[in-house]
């Protein structure tokens, strides 16, 4: 069975959010504030709306008030003079055409109070009293003694940037209204239901009269998880114009509106006995937000759960400063945080003169070392010594190959979900989920398949329109599971009724129901690099990725999505970082300059994953597959580099800038 | 993107005549096309210059005859470029991308604009844009940008990979009704300006002279392709008897021009062939580099390339 | 104000004549005017290929050319590489080796892939070909490098130059 919508996507016929025809469309284009705080003086649009075929200019001069929402920061587009951000969205001119409308927003003239010099420092652990904890940190035994008191030990930091999720498909809009009440858009996310309540909720509309559709998504890997500006702008442009509006995000837009990775300075501190036993794990964050949204990332949560130590420390500090607002990006806190973590098992290893995945298995927990709950199921040491199998990890040493865990964690959320009987032995399911480009139509259309015992051809599974079932959003690995459990119910519901004709099911307190368990998906990532001494350019020969998570329900669609998360997690290690301006904005703004991996960077990767039973997660028995592709991959890419040189880089991403200084001066 | 009016000319006259105040030739756009939508050109006239009859490659002696319209893939895939200027092959071809290639043009090439971010940002200082306004890229961000030549009022980069070869192959620039000239005098010393022509200047050919020794041309990157260099190098040697007869350096990713490295080819000619001879030359040019805060790992990158190259061609 | 011009472009075998803006891309031209949104904007810079079509047979990005400028021209889109009998080839292949995610990338894989089989055949080298007086062979290498025009952020080239190379062979 290949992906469903394969020769859609093949021939060109599947349609993404900007593509849907619309009569008399109008189009809008976003103008983007040039300082990073202080005030709109005034948008001065008469030039602009004399110009033929411009319709009409938005901003906080006149657009309509919305309603207050204090956690969409990001939201409220044109409601205040306030600017917080260089690039925050300060106006939007909709016009006739494309054209008219880019050039009218590029000649639009707004003047702005600036107020002050921006805050934009991101402080190591040890300098940043004054920033605000984040979470619940965890705080077990002494780890400053036990650290103190460790015979072997590593203190290290490590730095990650700012990295943008850079979806192919800009974010996207195309808006109408029917009257003053109805609203339809057909937007790039991954969650209907979730953007129609936003939308609705933002509008004064009520749900029943929004409607939220995205048939294909562009991808999204978190930065199209909630409604973004671009939703809420088509929507008041088109009421602004009476017409449907088009309304895309520019590339160079997206760095600023759209979500990007925190940067981070994380550091490790690891403390053991001789043997490689662990006493302390100390792991402290500092990431940054901004001032209009409170966004975590969370890096230090991976620490609770790898590996035993008695005394522990996962802190982390949240600065909110004049910058864009970060959001999530595929596997948000784990991904940062194993980088760092990771790295440090490695440099204790190295330290002790252990194998690290000796190391690893030493430091294996019976249960949960931070909540004493057992797992659910745990197969790290299987995959690692699986991988070393495979990859040839004995034979290999010392020529330039590197290992990292992985780990995330198992979430689910409520949802609903229809299965209907159709004549000729047929069957429908419906359910608000979006495919960002999972295979999600697919996995789910073999899901309830299996469930009402048929073939998979026999079911037509509908996504993408919040008039469906509502759903979760794709997101946090817990797609397949969430979308699954109330599609597993529902077939079973009409299973169990043979003149039933629909079924509906709802898991929101099947979902809520504690399992008692601690439940994890693992994986062990390796890598091969070919460094240059001479150049400082590192290239990825291999990588490997051997992961337990539960039962795959379509091995294609897993592996390309764990391959497709190895290779972000290349960029992630090699070439990707966003980097801000001392004015407050972020400068390398575009395709040539925040480097993405291309084909030529990834030659080999392989993705294989253990046979895992797990009888406490869901009625599939899955665990998410989305994430954790990436959360190990830079880590096992910078080791294979410190095994290949003898040089420990602790700072993303390892470009001949920061590389070859060091490889330079052992030559010489 | 400011309206324009597009003219397409047929024969150079023509097209020097379009070129009124304001106007902008287009090649393969695929530079232009992109400054015009980020407001960093804002021609009132396009005057298309792909269908002169520039499009042909000659071979006239040893030596190439290339029209400035011919497309960068369609050089890259000559027979006798690939055959006796391999150099100039591997430049054309470690740039950009294979659909890029087959629109760029040569003399659109020679002419694209650096792609130092504050100059791309018009919402940014940058002097280049819009003299007088400073430069951010010296106290900012300016890990990619130049260590030789610069001036406290530009520190960009020439992003051209061909022009590297050309600069190293002595090729000789030909603009209509203006006779020729070689890249450094095409490019200037002003690393605040992209070039010497004057508005209407048109370039016609590209003659390169031929060259009776091996070359190469080799890149360093961020990401295995489809990027900017770092640093690159257009190297040739010629070596007999362990002697260094004639050689040619140019690099790029270093200057706001092709930088030829004079210096170190009157440092190699007629003296050894040896790691530590390369050694001296690659140091001697790079005597005169000027790091800024996070570009200094461009001199032992460059320092390297030569060597290796260098190496590797005797 | 923005100038009109009259242009004449063969879309996928059908002519097409329209009045257009001088500043109108073919891409533009394509999505917005004609209704051919299989070639896709990813960042209208020529940075990430998505735009991908073939202008007179050769792969270009269509982001970038300005369709006054195009005006004859023939342009091929991925909804014009199938033929009657369905699918090419290189289509089929993409959708056995599951050389696709989110879909967004692919109209400019599968025409750039079909442009660069050409040039492959031509002869034409690539960065990565070793002596280049000797017509290249198309290895997996080739078409990594040769394919570097085309950003996939789902990830999926380890079976985009799978797909490619079956369909080559």
């Amino acid at each position: 069975m290949t992906r469903i919508e394969a020769y859609d996507k093949v021939t060109g016929a599947a349609r993404y959010a900007y593509e849907f025809p619309a009569e008399n469309v109008a189009y809008a284009a976003a103008v983007l504030s040039t300082i990073a705080c202080g005030e709109i003086d005034e948008v001065d649009a008469d030039v602009v709306l004399a110009m033929p075929g411009v319709l009409t200019v938005l901003s906080c001069e006149n657009a309509p008030r919305l309603t207050r929402d204090p956690r969409e920061g990001e939201l409220a587009v044109f409601q205040s003079r306030k600017v917080s951000y260089r690039g925050q969205l300060v106006a939007v001119v909709i016009a006739e055409t494309s054209e008219t409308a880019h050039e009218a927003a590029r000649l639009l003239r707004v003047v702005y109070r600036d107020q002050r010099a921006p805050g934009l420092d991101l402080r190591t652990p040890a300098e940043s009293q004054d920033d605000k904890p984040y979470g619940a940190p965890v705080e077990m035994g002494d780890p400053d003694a036990a650290f103190a008191d460790s015979p072997v030990k590593v203190d290290a930091t490590y730095r990650t940037p700012a990295e943008h999720n850079n979806p192919m498909e800009p974010h996207a809009t195309l808006a109408y209204w029917e009257g003053e009440t109805r609203l339809t858009v057909h937007d790039a996310n991954q969650g209907p239901s979730r953007v129609r309540a936003t939308l609705a909720r933002l509008l004064g509309l009520d749900e029943r009269n929004v409607r939220v559709i995205a048939s294909h998504v562009g991808g999204g890997f978190g930065s199209k998880g909630t409604a973004r500006p671009n939703v809420v702008v088509a929507a008041l442009a088109s009421r602004a114009v009476g017409r449907p509006v088009r309304f895309a995000v520019t590339r160079r837009q997206m760095y600023a509106i759209t979500g990007y990775r925190t940067p981070t300075v994380q550091r490790v501190r690891l403390g053991a006995d001789t043997t490689g036993r662990l006493t302390v794990i100390a792991h402290e964050a500092n990431e940054l937000t901004s001032t209009v949204s409170r966004f975590t990332e969370d890096s230090t949560n991976p620490s609770r759960v790898m590996y035993q130590a008695p005394h522990r420390r996962m802190a982390g500090r949240l600065a909110a400063l004049d910058v864009p607002s970060p959001s999530w990006m595929r596997g948000p806190g784990e991904t940062p945080g194993m980088f760092a973590l990771e790295c440090a098992m490695d440099e204790l290893a190295t330290t002790l003169g252990i194998d690290p995945i000796e190391l690893r298995i030493r430091n294996e927990p019976e249960t949960d070392p931070t909540t004493g709950r057992p797992f659910s199921s745990r197969n790290l040491i299987a995959c690692l010594r699986e991988g070393a199998r495979r990859f040839g990890w004995e034979a290999h040493k010392g020529k330039g190959l590197g290992v990292a865990a992985a780990t995330f964690p198992v979430y689910r959320s409520g949802s609903q979900a229809t299965a209907r009987r159709e004549s000729n032995g047929r069957y429908t399911v419906r359910i608000a989920a979006a495919d960002i480009g999972t295979g999600a139509r697919t996995a789910l259309t073999r899901i309830a398949a299996e469930a009402l015992d048929v073939q998979p051809n026999a079911v037509t599974v509908e996504i993408g329109d919040s008039d469906l079932p509502k759903a979760p959003l794709a997101g946090g690995s817990m797609g397949t599971a969430s979308w699954g459990t109330a599609i597993v119910r529902a077939c079973e519901k009409l299973l169990a009724d043979p003149t039933a004709r629909e079924a509906s099911a709802d898991t929101t307190a099947e979902v809520q129901e504690d399992s008692g368990y601690s439940r994890h998906a693992f994986g062990a990532h390796f890598a091969e690099v070919r460094v240059d001494r001479a150049t400082g350019e590192i290239r990825v020969a291999r990588l490997l990725g051997v992961y337990a998570v539960g039962r795959v329900v379509d091995p294609v669609l897993a592996r390309s999505q764990f391959v497709g998360a190895m290779t972000m997690g290349v960029g992630m290690a090699l070439t990707e970082r966003s980097v801000l301006d001392r004015d407050g904005g972020f400068l390398n703004t575009d395709l040539a300059q925040y480097h993405v991996p291309t084909s030529a960077d990834v030659p080999s990767i392989e993705a294989v994953w253990l046979d895992e039973h797990d009888p406490h997660l869901n009625p599939m028995g899955t665990k998410g597959i989305g994430e954790i592709g990436i959360v190990g991959t830079a880590a096992a890419i910078a080791n294979a580099v410190h095994d290949a040189t003898g040089v420990r880089f602790r700072d993303l991403p390892l470009t001949p800038r920061t590389v070859l200084p060091h490889l330079d001066r052992l030559r010489t | 993107m400011r309206p324009f009016a597009y003219e397409r000319a047929a024969t150079p006259d023509e097209a020097v005549a379009q070129h009124t105040e304001g106007a902008a030739y287009l090649g393969g756009g695929t530079n232009l096309v992109d400054l015009m939508r980020l407001g960093v050109a804002v021609p009132s006239r396009i005057v298309d210059v792909t269908h002169l009859p520039h499009a042909q490659i000659e071979t006239d002696g040893d030596g190439l005859l290339i029209g400035a319209t011919v497309r960068n893939s369609d050089l890259a895939a000559h027979a006798v470029v690939r055959e006796r200027f391999p150099m100039l092959a591997r430049a054309v071809l470690s740039g950009a991308s294979g659909q890029i290639r087959n629109m760029a043009t040569v003399g659109g090439n020679l002419l694209q604009r650096t792609r130092c971010p504050y100059f791309q940002d018009v919402t940014r200082p940058c002097n280049r844009r819009e003299p007088g306004t400073g430069c951010p890229a010296r106290e900012g961000e300016h890990e990619n940008l130049a260590v030789l030549g610069h001036t406290q009022d530009c520190v960009a980069t020439h992003p051209s990979d061909m022009a590297v070869a050309l600069a190293a192959l002595d090729a000789r620039v030909r603009i209509h009704g203006r006779g020729e000239t070689d890249l450094d005098g095409l490019y200037g010393d002003d690393p605040a300006r992209d070039s010497t022509l004057r508005p209407g200047d048109l370039i016609t050919h590209v003659h390169v002279p031929p060259l009776a020794m091996p070359g190469t041309y080799r890149k360093v990157r961020e990401r295995a392709s489809f990027a900017f260099a770092l640093v690159s190098i257009a190297a040739a040697l010629d070596v007999t008897d362990g002697v260094v007869r004639d050689c040619r350096i140019a690099l790029g990713g270093v200057a706001a021009k092709p930088w030829r490295a004079r210096r170190a080819e009157a440092a190699l000619r007629g003296g050894p062939a040896t790691e530590d001879a390369f050694t001296r030359a690659a140091e001697a040019e790079l005597a005169a580099a000027e790091p800024l805060r996070d570009n200094g790992y461009k001199i032992p990158l460059a320092r390297n390339l030569i060597v290796r190259t260098l190496g590797e061609l005797a | 104000m923005p100038e009109e011009s009259q242009v004449s472009l063969v879309v996928n075998g059908r002519t097409r004549r329209i009045a257009v803006d001088t500043r109108t891309s073919v891409l533009d031209l394509l999505r917005e005017r004609l209704g051919v949104t299989g070639p896709k904007k990813g960042c209208d810079q020529g940075q990430c290929g998505a735009c991908t079509v073939l202008l007179d047979g050769r792969r270009v990005n269509a982001c970038l050319v300005l369709a006054v400028a195009a005006d004859g021209s023939r342009v091929t889109t991925v909804e014009g590489l199938a033929d009657e009998d369905g699918p090419s080839a290189l289509q089929t292949a993409f959708v056995e080796a599951d050389a696709l995610q989110c879909g967004y990338c692919t109209p400019g894989q599968l025409c750039s892939a079909a442009g660069m089989l050409d040039e492959a055949k031509d002869g034409w080298p690539s960065a990565v070909t070793g002596d280049l007086a000797e017509p290249p062979e198309l290895t997996d290498e080739e078409i990594r490098e040769r394919m570097s025009g085309n950003l996939c952020r789902c990830g999926a080239y380890v079976n985009i130059v799978e797909a490619i190379r079956r369909a080559a062979e």
